[in-house]
């Protein structure tokens, strides 16, 4: 099931996000002046330009946007197929992630499905895919 | 209508069009200033501008294997302006670009080229290594941990939510694929020249749902010139210039899956902001079809039809047929003509409204033309007219 996949290289702004799932928490930069998410992390808030931004863990439940169904092997190694979804995240409006569907089959997801954040480990990194719920 | 501080695309020219061409990347874009030159009646000498997108790309070099730097050293060039790189509203802002330095009176007619090599570097990965990085950072950090690898990918998504949202059909997006084939068929340098039926489409491999192997272009090696000259220079040209009318390249959220929707939506009324011409004017559009979802958002993003309607808007293929309300892609875009990523619109565009199109020429003298190109956060529009 776990190919490698492509790994992210880690940074003071991206570390949380990337890591966070190693104590199980989905967690996205967000600013302690006004409240808004900023996505991809960045060190500045994009509202308010407020330095004072820090990973917070969300529930790690959302709804899925959109979504397709890859089938093509963009290289050798790539098993087929697979779901790619935009999953926009409960509790922190206006952010969306990109990511895989997994656990279930590939022609049972629909946009609107709720989801939940799992785990796949791969060396230091812990990428947040989603399955369905329920 | 004219002005003294406008911009106008003068000569074109393009090379052959093919894959695994072993004619150096240079040689195929010394091929296209060559035919764009002989139409101005310019020498090289009268060109002192050179813009290109996105620039020689040494980790990449299929993608983009000539750069500024070269071509001015090795043409002698004497340049009195000149830019190159990706990090412009996509392809078509080169042309804009050398069109706000012409109307600056930084230069008087620029060389603006896109050189692609994907296909011959792929036979030839010693020579043109393939893109290789152990790990991945910036903006793909967020898509190819996910294998979300290509933009079939993540155009797909968009697609997709149109579909649901919308109810575009397959069918529908078909037309895109068959009128560009069509057409392809029609012009002579067009790298697939067979037309393609519903059936064909219809049952052809998925590359990424919603979108199959006919929605997608595929590699190319090509190299597509335009010349973007003064006002102030117009008489040295011998060809009729054809006047860049209005310009538009916009966004709001530069991200492939923050933002709702792609940037051609903003770009598209902006374009209309900037001229008196509205889109019945439009004689032909030349909309960017890496995917063919795009002309989709393109029709509904300068208001040819409402946001939605897009797909009803070409069902059945008539209304965008050679013969049409509104010819599309008439030298079969990227998916029939190959992909010359971007360039390949305003050359075609300034082909019709000069009447030079041969067997594909519009009929009924074509004044207007809409082009296009991007994807995603990245969109350029030009309207293009002949006075
Ligand atoms: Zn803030």
């Amino acid at each position: 099931m776990s190919a490698p996949r492509p790994q992210p290289r880690l940074d003071a702004d991206n570390r949380a996000f990337w890591t966070g799932g190693a104590v199980g928490e989905l967690r996205l930069m967000r600013c302690r002046d006004c409240a808004t998410f900023i996505h991809p992390p960045r060190p500045v808030c994009r509202k308010c330009f407020s330095e004072n931004v820090a990973p917070e863990a969300v529930t790690g439940t959302g709804v899925i946007d959109t979504f397709t169904v890859n089938h093509q092997k963009w290289h050798p190694a790539l098993q087929v197929p697979y779901v790619i979804a935009r999953v926009a995240i409960d509790g922190a409006p206006g952010v969306f992630l990109t990511t895989n569907i997994v656990g279930c089959n590939v022609d049972e997801v629909e946009i609107g499905d709720p989801v939940r954040v799992t785990f796949e480990q791969q060396g230091e990194i812990y990428y947040p895919l989603f399955e369905k719920i329920g | 209508m004219m002005t003294a501080n406008d911009a106008y695309i003068t000569g074109v020219g393009q090379s052959q069009i093919g894959v695994k061409l072993t004619r150096h990347p240079l040689l195929l874009t010394l091929d296209a200033v060559k035919e764009a030159l002989a139409e101005a009646g310019l020498t090289i000498g009268q060109i002192d501008g050179v813009s290109t997108y996105p620039g020689r790309m040494q980790g990449y070099l299929g993608f983009s294997p000539v750069g500024v730097d070269e071509l001015i050293d090795a043409l002698g060039i004497r340049a009195t302006w000149y830019a190159g790189g990706g990090e412009i509203t996509s392809q078509l802002g080169a042309v804009v670009a050398a069109a706000a330095a012409v109307r600056a009176g930084l230069a008087r007619h620029v060389i603006c080229f896109r050189t692609v090599y994907e296909a011959a570097a792929m036979a030839r990965p010693d020579e043109f290594p393939p893109l290789r990085r152990d790990k991945v950072d910036g903006s793909s950090q967020w898509t190819a941990p996910f294998n979300a690898l290509s933009a079939a990918n993540w155009t797909a998504q968009y697609a997709m939510r149109h579909m649901k949202r919308y109810g575009l059909t397959r069918e529908q997006l078909a037309q895109v694929a068959i009128t560009d084939r069509a057409h392809a068929a029609l012009n002579p340098r067009a790298l697939t020249r067979e037309p393609i039926t519903m059936d064909e489409y219809m049952s052809a491999r998925m590359i990424s749902t919603p979108l199959c192997l006919y929605d997608c272009d595929r590699f190319t090696d090509a190299s597509t010139v335009l010349i973007v000259s003064a006002a102030s220079a117009i008489d040295e040209v011998s060809c009729t210039p054809i006047r860049i009318a209005a310009m538009a390249g916009t966004v709001a959220r530069h991200s492939w899956d923050q933002a709702e929707w792609m940037a051609s939506y903003q770009t598209g009324p902006d374009l209309w902001k900037r001229t008196d011409y509205k889109p019945s004017d439009v004689d032909t559009v030349q909309f960017y079809d890496g995917f063919s979802f795009y002309v989709i958002t393109w029709l509904e993003a300068l208001g040819f039809c409402d946001v939605g309607e897009g797909g009803r808007f070409i069902e059945g293929g008539k209304r965008i047929a050679l013969d049409g309300e509104l010819p599309l892609n008439t030298f079969g875009g990227q998916i029939g003509a190959g992909r010359l990523h971007g360039f390949g619109f305003a050359h075609e565009s300034v082909v019709q409204l000069r009447g030079k199109g041969g067997a594909r020429q519009i009929p009924d003298d074509p004044r207007v033309a809409v082009c296009t190109s991007g994807g995603g956060p990245l969109a350029t529009a030009l309207l293009l007219a002949r006075d």
